[in-house]
This record gives C-alpha cells, sequence and structure tokens, in this order.
C-alpha cells in the first residue's frame, strides 16, 4: 500500500513536539478567528501569513500552522451563526437556518456539539478522501504541457468567476484587473518594466500578500465603520453543556452523506464551501421532507451543512495542491502561503516535495482530532471571544494587517498599496464585483503568461496549438459551460438568505 | 444621475486604453520567445475593455452608497491609515498605532473613552506580543530619540 507508507513520512514530519504545538496553536487561533463575526477564514489566513513568514519558520512548519488556522475556521464559524445568528464566515451561513432556532429553544449546546462533531466527520473523511484522490489527479496532470495549463488557468478564473457573482460581466472585469495588476513591473523573460510608470517601487511588481491583507482585512474596517459596529455581540449565554449521544446518532447518515457531496462540491473548481453547505443543506431537507421540519431547529439541519463545508474546505484543497489551481477565496490565499515559501503546488510537489504534501495531509488528520477536543468540551472558551466589541477587534486587525505587511518589506510604499487595495475592496464589495478573482489574477497572473508565451513558442506562433489536444478541448469547453452555466442556472439555485445574511455580516 | 456601474465603468476603459497603449511600445517577440512581453498584456487590457463596456451597457441596479457624513468618516479613516502608513517607520510603533487605533475605534463605536483606552492598550499589547513574543523587529519610540 502505497498511501500507508506515504501517510507513515506525513506523519513522521507532522508528529513532532513543535509541529504538534503549532497545530494546536494554530487551531486555536483559528477557532476564534472564524467565530468572530467580519474575520473568516480568507482574511484571518490572510493577515496571519506576513507574521508567520517574519517569525522565520519553515516551510513544514508554517504550512501546519496556516492549515490548522484554515481548518480551524471552518469549524468556529458555526459558533457565531448559532448563538447569534450571524454567520462567522460565508458557508456557515447556512447553519443559522436550523442552529440560531435551537439556541433559542434552549439548546445551543447541543448545536454546538451536534455542530461540532459533525464538522469532524466532514473534515476528517475529507482529508482521508484528499490523501487517495489527489495522487491520482497528480498523475493525470502530468500529462498537462503550457497549453492545458493556460486552459486550465482560464477555466478557474471562468468557474469561479461565474459560480461566486452575480453579473458576469463585473466576475470578468475582476479577473482582468486581477491579471492585469499580476502584469506590472519586471518581465523576467525580456528584462522590460512594464506598466511602472517609473516608479521604482512598482519594478518588483505587486506583493500578493499585500493585495490579499487589503482586499480581505482592511476594507472590513471601512464596512464596520459604516455600520458603526451594530452587530456586536454582548450579552451571549450559553447553558450547561450536554452531550447528546442519540442524536449524535441519529444524523449519522446525514453527516455521511454531507460529506460525500461536500468534498465532490469542494473539488469543483469555483464551487468551494459555500456551495458545498448549501447544496448538502438542500439536499437533507429534500431526504427529510416536510415532516422532517427544516428550519425549526432540528439537529439534522446543523449537521448538514456543517459536515458538508468541512468536507468542500478539504477537497478544496485537491486542485490546490495537485494543479496549483485554487478553487474559492480560502484556497487561493493557501496558494498564496505556498508560493510565499518558494513551493509550487502542482504535480511535481508530490513526486519533488513528498514530505510537504504528506506532512501536509498528516498535520490535517492531527488538527481535526485537537479541534474536536476544542470545539466539543472547550467550546465555552471561543463563545466569550464573541464578547469582544468590534471597535476593538476591528483596529487591531487593521493594526495587525500593517505590521505584518510592515515586516515583510519594511517600505511604507507596501502599507500605502494596501490600503489602497482595502479601499478598492469596499468599493468593489458595494458595488457587488467580486474580489476573489482579482486575487487570483495576482496570484496566477504570472505564470498564466509564462504558460501562454511558452505555448506559443513552441508552436511558433501558431495560436490553434492552444486547443490542439482533447485535454486541452476539454478544459476550453468547461471553462465556458461554468462560465455560462451559472447565467441561466442562477434563477434556480438562488441561494435563500444570502443577500439578507450578507447585509447582516457587512 | 449617472449609475455607479457606468461611472465605473467608464473609468475602466479609459484605465485599459492607457493599459493598452503602454503595452502597446513594449518590443514584439523574437525567435526565443514568439510572444514577447507586450502580447498577454493586451489581451488582458482588451478583457478589461470588453467587460468594462458590458458593465456600461448593462449597469446593475444602485449599490445602496451610505450619506455623506458616513462617506466623510470613511475618508477620514483612510485618511488616517494613509497617514499611518507613513508614519510608522520615522515615529516608531506606539504613538502612531496608538492615534490610528484610537481614531479607528471612535470612528466604529463613537465612545471617546473606549476608543482612547482601545489605542493605548492595542498599541503596547500588540507591541509586546509582536516585539517580545515574536521577536520582530519593531522600534517602540521615533529613531530620533531613541538614538
Amino acid at each position: 500500500m502505497d498511501i500507508l507508507s506515504n501517510l507513515a513520512l506525513g506523519f513522521s514530519v507532522a508528529l513532532s513536539p513543535w509541529t504538534l504545538f503549532l497545530a494546536v496553536i494554530g487551531c486555536f487561533l483559528g477557532t476564534i478567528i472564524g467565530a468572530l463575526p467580519g474575520l473568516g477564514p480568507s482574511n484571518g489566513v490572510a493577515i496571519l501569513i506576513p507574521i508567520t513568514f517574519s517569525l522565520g519558520l519553515d516551510a513544514t512548519a508554517a504550512l501546519v500552522l496556516l492549515t490548522s488556522v484554515y481548518y480551524g475556521a471552518m469549524y468556529g464559524g458555526r459558533i457565531s451563526s448559532i448563538l447569534l445568528n450571524i454567520p462567522g464566515d460565508e458557508p456557515a451561513m447556512m447553519t443559522t437556518l436550523d442552529g440560531y432556532p435551537m439556541a433559542r429553544a434552549g439548546r445551543a449546546g447541543e448545536a454546538l456539539v451536534i455542530s461540532g462533531v459533525a464538522s469532524f466527520v466532514g473534515a476528517f473523511l475529507a482529508t482521508v478522501a484528499l490523501a487517495l484522490v489527489a495522487p491520482y489527479l497528480a498523475r493525470i496532470a502530468y500529462r498537462f504541457g503550457p497549453a492545458e495549463y493556460f486552459a486550465l488557468y482560464a477555466l478557474a478564473f471562468a468557474t469561479l468567476g461565474g459560480m461566486t457573482s452575480n453579473n458576469q460581466a463585473k466576475a470578468a472585469l475582476a479577473s482582468f484587473i486581477g491579471l492585469a495588476l499580476a502584469l506590472i513591473g519586471l518581465d523576467n523573460n525580456s528584462g522590460f518594466t512594464r506598466f511602472t510608470g517609473g516608479n521604482l517601487h512598482l519594478a518588483d511588481g505587486i506583493d500578493f500578500l499585500v493585495a490579499i491583507v487589503g482586499l480581505f482585512a482592511v476594507s472590513e474596517v471601512f464596512f464596520f465603520i459604516e455600520s458603526h459596529g451594530r452587530e456586536s455581540a454582548l450579552g451571549v449565554r450559553l447553558g450547561k453543556l450536554v452531550i447528546p449521544w442519540g442524536e449524535i446518532w441519529s444524523t449519522r447518515w446525514t453527516m455521511l452523506r454531507s460529506s460525500v457531496v461536500g468534498f465532490i462540491a469542494g473539488v469543483l473548481p469555483g464551487a468551494g464551501a459555500s456551495l458545498g453547505s448549501f447544496m448538502t443543506y438542500m439536499m437533507e431537507k429534500g431526504i427529510a421532507g416536510e415532516k422532517g421540519g427544516f428550519g425549526t431547529g432540528v439537529a439534522k439541519g446543523v449537521a448538514a451543512p456543517e459536515a458538508g463545508n468541512n468536507a468542500a474546505a478539504g477537497g478544496a484543497l485537491v486542485p490546490m495542491l495537485t494543479l496549483g489551481v485554487p478553487g474559492s477565496g480560502t484556497t487561493a490565499v493557501l496558494l498564496a502561503v505556498l508560493m510565499t515559501l518558494n513551493i509550487t503546488p502542482g504535480p511535481t510537489l508530490f513526486a519533488d516535495r513528498p514530505e510537504v504534501v504528506w506532512g501536509l495531509i498528516a498535520a490535517l488528520l492531527i488538527a481535526n482530532f485537537v479541534l474536536l477536543l476544542m470545539n466539543v468540551p472547550m467550546v465555552r472558551i471561543f463563545v466569550r471571544v464573541l464578547t469582544v466589541p468590534p471597535a476593538i477587534l476591528l483596529p487591531g486587525v487593521t493594526m495587525i494587517s500593517f505590521v505584518g505587511i510592515y515586516s515583510l518589506s519594511g517600505s511604507y510604499f507596501d502599507l500605502l498599496l494596501m490600503v489602497g487595495f482595502g479601499v478598492m475592496g469596499y468599493v468593489f464589495r458595494k458595488m457587488d464585483i467580486p474580489t476573489v478573482p482579482v486575487i487570483l489574477g495576482i496570484l496566477l497572473g504570472y505564470q498564466m503568461e509564462n504558460n501562454l508565451r511558452h505555448a506559443m513558442t513552441l508552436s511558433g506562433g501558431d495560436w490553434t496549438y492552444l486547443f490542439s489536444s482533447p485535454i486541452a478541448i476539454g478544459l476550453w469547453v468547461a471553462a465556458i459551460l461554468g462560465f455560462v452555466a451559472p447565467m441561466f442556472l442562477r434563477r434556480f439555485l438562488r441561494r435563500p438568505s444570502v443577500a439578507e445574511a450578507d447585509r447582516i455580516v457587512d | 444621475m449617472i449609475r455607479s456601474d457606468r461611472l465605473f465603468g467608464l473609468v475602466a476603459v479609459l484605465a485599459a486604453l492607457a493599459y493598452i497603449a503602454s503595452a502597446w511600445n513594449l518590443p514584439p517577440g523574437n525567435m526565443f520567445d514568439a510572444l514577447g512581453p507586450r502580447a498577454f498584456p493586451i489581451i488582458v487590457g482588451c478583457g478589461v475593455l470588453i467587460s468594462a463596456l458590458a458593465m456600461i451597457l448593462r449597469p446593475d441596479p444602485e449599490p445602496d452608497w451610505p450619506g455623506l457624513p458616513t462617506l466623510a468618516s470613511l475618508a477620514l479613516a483612510t485618511v488616517v491609515l494613509v497617514g499611518y502608513a507613513y508614519a510608522l517607520k520615522p515615529l516608531g510603533f506606539l504613538l502612531p498605532t496608538a492615534i490610528a487605533a484610537g481614531i479607528l475605534s471612535w470612528q466604529i463605536s463613537g465612545r471617546p473613552g473606549l476608543a482612547a483606552a482601545t489605542g493605548i492598550g492595542l498599541s503596547v499589547g500588540l507591541f509586546v506580543i509582536f516585539r517580545y513574543a515574536l521577536g520582530l523587529g519593531l522600534f517602540a519610540l521615533p529613531r530620533a530619540l531613541a538614538g
């Protein structure tokens, strides 16, 4: 068994006391970040990246820490959904539908425990599936040449933009703006600087970390200034905590089904955890029928979306690790982590750096157990965190963002750029222009151009080379479908309460 | 009144034209690099152009922009952050952080007492964490004073 020896290698990397310690810290921070309204997996990981690198951790350690934060934030998102009816992050939206009614009925403790166990089941099964599926996909990806990679990047932009936005033109615009920003600076192939306007600070290009922290974290403070932090969460209370074994057992099939569906939703580019939790909730609601009482506070109603979104979080790692193409905002941030560590995701990663891949997978398995312990017996600690008023939290987040970026480069110019991206994030989100494609563009722009130039050089300038292999044609067809189909599917896939919940978060 | 989407689209069209014009001046490809540094930027610029034109032709309903007082306080917040970016290096960590965090906190809660406490608390607390727990090289005070 290949996989067992691979996992053994992974655990030999991940089971050192130091990495375990980092996993615990990461899970703890992640759960807090996920629970706090206004901070989710993507901006939580984003503000921690620069700080992690300033600490000078090695690649495995940094990866373990930040992926623990990622998984932790996915677990934590449910806490404020259940107690406050405010999703801590977007994927936790569906958990409010039954979680909050349960809390109102005095069963907050049960809702937290059931959703915690569901999160564990979803995330654990997805991590196992990741370990099984990823090496196969990596083997297929070996047959990708520059033309196929170029088509793959186009697919990522098309589906991510198509699925996550309400307006195709705006999604496309956001992707192209990201790509345009990525091309600023020195062109490594020709030695020319492009689009710097003579500004020396721009010669190295725009650091994607600056853009990520600005768009995801700094823009948040503007939203809280606009709303004056009305959603402050003072006065949350949690009764005594009992573990409802019977109820957990009664949701076992719900959890298993939701994990499978969530994982598949996560693997698909552009779908991600939000769609995973939406699909699983609707599926279970359909299976249970009228008598299921979904929406009134039933155990299955919190188990399904939590298993679904945590499974999707694991599934989203498959395309990110094997192809280097993130399927969601959070995995885009994780791709940024890898790129900053000088690790190039893709098929070669599995052959060249097995200790990174399998160490990461082992760390995720460990993180799951740590998170189960933290989120069931120790959930009280995190409930207390919810009482931090935004007037302290958001300035704190902003200052941490500044220090993080400043400690990377020591340049005021990067800080100014970050503020600029913060303003841009506010305006874009106000105008319903998605910001994730911008990040994706900045992350992938360089490789996308390189693959195109490489392909054209190989073919001697013949553009039909881009569509010359079956894999490439398949990817282009999928890209067009992924971009166009949501326009027609939107009226069926319209997510209930998304607009409403968005307003609450903002 | 002009719709936001149209205005934004117009700005994007102008920016895209400038971007394409700038790319046009780059050299064409050669036999080792068939496309050269100009082709992809021109493609991207055209992408911006087309999607921005689509936004102008079919704008979405107007987003609910905040009123003038809120816009003013958002502008103030931006000015504070820009000032903070410039001040962090010459003035050290403590003073600019306390002021910037205090103003942001006051803008969110509207309570001056809480804001002052937040500013001072965050400034000192974060400094201790960053400098002593995480070992980042931050300066507490203006360089001139600290020597």
